[in-house]
């Protein structure tokens, strides 16, 4: 593993300390393009993030390449203690929730076309998608107030769940085929994604269960994380329905939907046909840095709160963004996380690019893969070294 | 004898049991478990990990 480290260690600054927020004002671009809407009266506006997802932000990763910033051991400590990257974060969650309330009551109070209307959803969807990943940010962190504040941020969405099945289920059954967030080898994002969702509900509800029945407690028990971050979801999703009336609800669902799919999207590349092996006695290996997919595009980098520096999220899961490394011999996708949603869109595309570098990545024994069962044998044979 | 407890996925290292599978005899502190070592269910670092208060 080797980490680039500069010359004068205590001399060395984050050069993206400033860009941290941009995190929490990408949130705003929904809300500027009904506003541009509004002046311009161009429909087209109203799709303004989703444009940014797609178009923009893969681009910009391009254009801006890699970032080859790594803090050394040295400055580790100060800047996990920095209290302005817990402010740089903590700012997305109200300008979030501001925004989300804005977009329901505009997808509703306007007289759009459809075509309009369904912008204003998605791009509200986008917002939902990247709420997850800072939800995902706050609960892996132990403070209380984080923790509720990673409740409440998925909660828009309806991805409480999320909270309790990524830290306890994910993060145990990662790169394993018993581990629903984990994508096969052959499988496509459309087989991955219910097979996904599913899992995750039904795990999410038998970890809190078996936490609660230990303690001596129902599964309906209001300490329940479960149900605690659904009480949110219904509190917040009353409380417009109340205002708007029952218009707001197909909004309100078609948004969760595809933001929840965002955040499935990034799932899928993450660990796509990577495999701990199981030891002698039956467990799995622990899981290394080999076991997940990189990237380390600036602007990506910068918008998922360095999520993609993913071999190092899972070695130290409560280490805070800021602190995160690269590493330059692990699994590494050919772009930042943003660009290669597209091609998990498009099952062909993803199979011939991905597909090689899985084979690679195992040498050609791809017994050592996480397959789809249907095809496993078939693969394993197809690949196989002559002896 | 104290627990330790991963804030990830809730794993709980015993001091009075040890590790004995990668050789860490029961008995060893948790101060003395080697630091690279990482939890056995999450693979979580060593820093990860919390007291457990009784």
């Amino acid at each position: 593993m080797t980490i680039a480290s500069l010359p004068t260690p205590t001399a060395w600054t984050d050069n993206k300390r400033y860009l941290w927020p941009l995190g929490a004002l990408v949130m705003f671009l929904p809300l500027a393009g009904t506003i541009g809407y509004q002046l311009t009266g161009w429909t087209i506006s109203l799709w303004l993030g989703f444009f940014i997802l797609y178009g923009l932000i893969p681009m910009a990763d391009r254009l801006l390449g890699e970032d080859d910033a790594n803090p050394p051991d040295a400055a580790m400590e100060s800047l996990a203690k920095d209290s302005y990257y817990r402010w740089a974060l903590f700012i997305s969650v109200p300008v979030y929730l501001g925004m989300w309330a804005y977009m329901v009551w505009f997808a509703v109070s306007q007289t759009l076309p459809w075509y309009g209307w369904l912008g204003v959803v998605l791009s509200l969807g986008v917002g939902c998608g990247l709420a997850i990943n800072i939800g995902h940010e706050l609960g892996h962190q132990t403070s209380p107030l984080e923790r509720f504040l990673a409740k409440l941020t998925l909660a828009p969405g309806f991805y409480g769940h999320f909270y309790v099945e990524h830290n306890r289920g994910h993060h145990t059954r990662v790169a394993t085929p018993e581990d629903p967030a984990s994508s096969r080898f052959g499988e496509s994002f459309y087989e991955f994604l219910p097979r996904c969702v599913y899992g995750s509900f039904k795990s999410a509800w038998e970890i809190e269960k078996k936490r609660l029945t230990r303690e001596g407690k129902s599964v309906w028990h209001w300490s329940n994380d479960n149900l605690q971050s659904w009480a949110m979801t219904a509190l917040l999703w009353g409380a417009m329905i109340a205002w708007l009336g029952w218009i707001a609800l197909p909004v309100l669902i078609i948004a969760a939907v595809y933001g929840g799919s965002l955040l499935e999207v990034v799932n899928y590349l993450e660990h796509y046909g990577l495999m701990r092996q199981k030891r002698a006695d039956g467990g799995y290996e622990r899981c290394q840095p080999h076991h997940s997919w990189n990237s380390n595009h600036v602007v990506t980098n910068v918008l998922l709160y360095h999520l993609q520096r993913h071999s190092d999220h899972h070695a130290n899961p409560t280490r805070s963004y800021q602190t995160l490394r690269n590493f330059e011999d692990v699994p590494r996708l050919p772009s930042g996380y943003a660009a290669m949603i597209l091609l998990a869109y498009l099952p062909p595309l993803w199979f011939r690019l991905m597909d090689p570098k899985v084979v690679e990545h195992h040498g050609g024994d791809m017994r050592k893969a996480n397959i789809k069962p249907a095809i496993r044998e078939q693969v394993i044979a197809r690949y196989a070294q002559p002896a | 004898m104290k627990k330790w407890r991963c804030l990830v996925c809730d794993y709980v290292y015993d001091e009075a049991l040890g590790w004995p599978d990668e050789g860490i005899a029961p008995g060893t502190k948790w101060a003395d478990v080697p630091a690279g070592w990482s939890c056995p269910d999450c693979g979580a670092s060593k820093g990860d990990f919390e007291l457990v208060e009784d």
